[in-house]
């Protein structure tokens, strides 16, 4: 029987013991890490970098988001990052290459309410003005991009128009990972898995290294990014971060026809819906409201939204929930990232992105590790500074984020 | 779905109440007197524990009075369930 099995297929990085000493780690093997430590390697040279991961790489919210791509945000400060991350998107199948899905098949985002319609409006404008392609299109423009919307009066919260950004779509999570994975480790990254940090050592305001359960390990610079546990780690260091962790979940249908073709997202009635191409209606909800860590969430929040997807699209009505699942999400007071330095010397932080963290994954990789490698944040990430909040200088995304990040 | 027991209204479903985040948060007493850091703290900053985290509820859909939980936020355990004004 085992002369008949494949060999196992190549595997796409190696399991390396980890050194005792690097000259960067990152904290976190997710999107955001791996492409940290990609973008260190092949922009700034910096290859004696290891990423521990106290799973499994790409276990956490990069497996667990709906994969959704778009730079259609209010302010210049996000519309900066995150329109960089989709010029990198663009080209990032080739640069690593490895094939990521990446479909540009729009978004479109509905208006459900005249100040919905303002809302929408005003951002159209802010985006092109941002350099970001917007359109807004009445109800019958949207049916004809989305021709299973259900565009009727009659409904509670009939679709008033929405904000279209045709670049805007998806890509396959876990083929992002696996190729910032890949490269990096081709560029001399040691991807560490099962090796929890348990404690960070500082010296006279300066990191010098963790402690895991792998051992104690040295650093000149440490790079936290660890999403919705970044609070916990931040503690190690001393850091209270203006953050709180929430449970966020998602759903897919059992495996249908191509019937959306495009990705549709509404914040007023709380869903969000795309198919992926093995045909799966994937739907991401809104938070769950109280703080967990424990990666699941209510139903009645899946109820809520399952009603908001078959009023805004009746075909829906004979798919099947397939499974349910949830993600920690790092959530900020004014709905954007925390992206740069920190009160302690060679300490770094990467946090915040809360809801919508997948598709910054190539732009915030490329930001932070400009900032690692420089000490000084990057101008595309300057704004997002952990100092905001004592500023005021706050980068207020909750109308462009909200429940549909 | 939490289980939650208002210390009026007894055992409830997590639908009928509202959430008020980290509990025993004072109003500074001298806001004025605040540097930006710490005025920014009071605003921004709230305890993001793994395990035990001290928060209000409030039974909205009930009683609508606010009362205090002890919560494993890991598990959803409810360990504490107090009145208290803060």
């Amino acid at each position: 029987m085992t002369e008949v099995l494949p060999e196992h297929p190549d595997f796409l990085w190696r399991n390396p013991e980890p050194r005792r000493r690097y000259q960067v780690l990152i904290v976190g093997g997710g999107g955001h890490g791996l492409a940290t430590a990609y973008y260190l390697a092949r922009n700034h040279g910096i290859t004696d970098v290891a990423v521990l991961e106290r799973g499994w790489l790409a276990g956490g919210n990069v497996a667990r988001n709906t994969t959704v791509i778009r730079s259609n945000y209010l302010w210049p400060e996000s519309a900066g990052i995150y329109e960089q991350a989709l010029k990198l998107w663009e080209g990032l199948e080739q640069d690593l290459g490895y094939p990521l899905l990446f479909s540009q098949r729009g978004v479109l985002n509905l208006a459900h309410t005249p100040q919905d319609v303002r809302e929408g409006v005003r951002r159209v404008y802010a985006n092109r003005l941002s350099g970001v392609d917007a359109e807004w299109l009445d109800p019958v423009q949207a049916k004809q991009v989305c021709p299973i919307l259900n565009i009727s009066p009659e409904l509670r919260y009939p679709v008033l128009g929405a904000t279209y950004q045709p670049r805007g779509g998806i890509a396959k999570h876990d083929h992002v990972a696996w190729g910032f994975a890949r490269a990096a480790d081709a560029l001399g990254v040691d991807l560490v898995q099962h090796c929890e940090v348990t404690g960070i050592d500082i010296h006279s305001g300066r990191v010098t290294g963790v402690r895991t359960t792998r051992g104690e390990i040295g650093a000149e610079k440490l790079a936290l990014c660890a999403a919705g546990h970044s609070s916990v780690l931040a503690a190690m260091a001393g850091l209270r971060l203006p953050i709180q962790s929430h449970p966020l979940q998602a759903l897919v249908s059992d495996l249908l026809e191509p019937v959306q073709p495009t990705v549709v997202m509404s914040n007023t009635v709380h869903v969000y819906v795309s198919q992926a191409h093995k045909g799966e209606l994937v739907m991401g909800a809104g938070i769950d409201s109280y703080n967990g860590y424990g990666q699941r969430g209510g139903l009645h929040v899946i109820e809520r939204q399952m009603a908001a997807a078959l009023e805004l699209f009746p075909v829906f009505a004979r798919a099947h929930v397939l499974r349910t699942w949830a993600g920690t999400v790092d959530v900020t007071p004014d709905a954007s990232a925390i992206l740069g330095l920190t009160p302690v010397a060679n300490l770094y932080l990467n946090c915040g992105w809360g809801t919508g963290g997948f598709k910054a994954t190539p732009g915030a990789g490329w930001c932070y590790a400009h900032t690692i490698a420089h000490d000084e944040p990057h101008p595309l990430a300057a704004p997002f500074a952990l100092d905001r909040f004592s500023t005021g200088a706050l980068v207020d995304e909750h109308g462009a984020a909200a429940v549909a990040h | 779905m939490l289980l939650i027991e208002c210390p009026w209204c007894g055992p409830r479903d997590e639908t009928e109440y509202h959430y008020g985040g980290q509990a025993h948060v004072p109003y500074p007493e001298e806001p004025a007197g605040l540097t930006d850091e710490e005025w920014g703290r009071y605003l921004f900053v709230r305890e993001n524990p793994k395990g035990p985290f001290a928060e209000r509820w409030c039974h909205t859909a009930g009683c609508r009075r606010w009362f205090n939980v002890v919560r494993d936020t890991l598990t959803n355990e409810i360990l504490r369930i107090s009145t208290g004004s803060t």
